[in-house]
């Protein structure tokens, strides 16, 4: 990762974060754009969630780290507090290459 | 900044809040600076990265990105479409950052998902503006820390496979992503995000997958427009 890549996403990153503070008292953005702007960052966070979880490469990751991921989903959506379900993915995914599995 | 005198004046549920988000960040931050470190890039990149851009999402897609073999500018483009969420937090808490321009100009950088999270659930402009600034500051101070720790921990550890580090990161964003699925509309753009970044993987080069998931949103114009309170941060807090 060249620094110069480091610099243009602090950058592009940080001039997006003023916009707001900078502009809020003169404009409003109107509801359907903001309800597309937070759908299009569900999009690319799960888009991203899938590809990190079954991918390396262009290829198949194997079976240990979507299952941990799986064990973590599923205390998600039982509400589990966040370090656990950090943890136990991390957890279940070491255990499982600890076992054979990889 | 009497980072004291913030704290005093939110209630009690709010601090427990900010605190166990801080302990959630740091168990991430040590997995991205470890798995950053074990992907064989360079200590000073996590750490620069992390005081820099400070978003944890556009980190890690970034370095998932070049570490899976893809463009460095591909990963700052994942990043930044990440990152774009920004736009309308800013408008949401914009209130909140009056003052001097260089007060300003901090604030925006500790602008992230919980800051806003926490602020939005104020009503008292006074306790607003607490709420930001608490968070914002001790989650940066507690998320550049984590970093460090966990480059040096990575330097130290070689496999990060081994402790199952790559699970934390795909495992965070579900639980990021998820509080917002409870809307079946979200849910269907979700999925078909998802699927499209899975097929397209194999064809197209790293970042790229990510990037062309966004047409899934193509599916929000089709559908009625009513479920989704604009502008509401992802929520890490519980």
């Amino acid at each position: 990762m060249p620094f110069y890549a480091i610099a243009l996403l602090a950058a592009g990153t940080y001039v997006m974060r003023l916009v707001g503070p900078a502009m809020h008292s003169r404009v409003s953005i109107p509801p359907q754009i903001q309800r597309l702007a937070s759908l299009a960052t569900i999009a690319v966070l799960l888009a991203l969630a899938a590809t990190s979880t079954l991918l390396s490469g262009h290829a198949f990751a194997g079976w240990a780290r979507p299952t941990g991921v799986l064990v973590g989903g599923v205390l998600a959506i039982r509400r589990v507090p966040f370090p656990v379900v950090v943890i136990a993915a991390a957890l279940t995914t070491a255990l499982l290459r600890l076992g054979g599995i990889s | 900044m009497d980072v004291r005198s913030l704290w005093r004046t939110l209630d009690r549920d709010t601090r427990r809040g900010i605190a166990l988000v801080c302990v959630a960040d740091a168990v991430v931050g040590v997995s991205f600076g470890a798995i950053t470190i074990g992907g064989g890039l360079a200590v000073w990149v996590p750490v620069a990265m992390s005081l820099l851009v400070f978003a944890g999402g556009a980190q890690f897609a970034a370095i998932g990105v070049v570490l899976a073999g893809g463009s460095p500018l591909a990963g700052v483009a994942t990043g930044l479409i990440l990152n774009a969420r920004h736009i309308p937090f800013g408008f949401a808490v914009g209130d909140v950052l009056g003052g001097p321009w260089w007060k300003r100009g901090l604030g925006a950088h500790v602008m992230i998902d919980e800051s806003v999270a926490f602020t939005q659930r104020q009503t008292d402009q006074r306790r607003r503006r607490a709420a930001f600034w608490a968070c914002g500051i001790s989650l940066f101070v507690v998320w550049n820390a984590a970093v460090v720790a966990g480059s040096i921990v990575g330097s130290a550890l070689g496999d990060t496979d081994a402790l199952g580090l790559d699970a934390a990161f795909p495992a965070v964003l579900l639980a990021l992503i998820m509080p917002a699925m409870s809307d079946a509309h979200t849910r269907l753009v979700g999925l078909a995000a998802a699927a499209i970044a899975l097929l397209a993987a194999p064809v197209l080069p790293a970042g790229f997958p990510v990037l062309l998931a966004v047409a899934s949103v193509a599916l929000a114009a089709r559908a009625p427009r009513t479920e989704i309170p604009p502008t509401q941060p992802l929520e890490k807090a519980r």
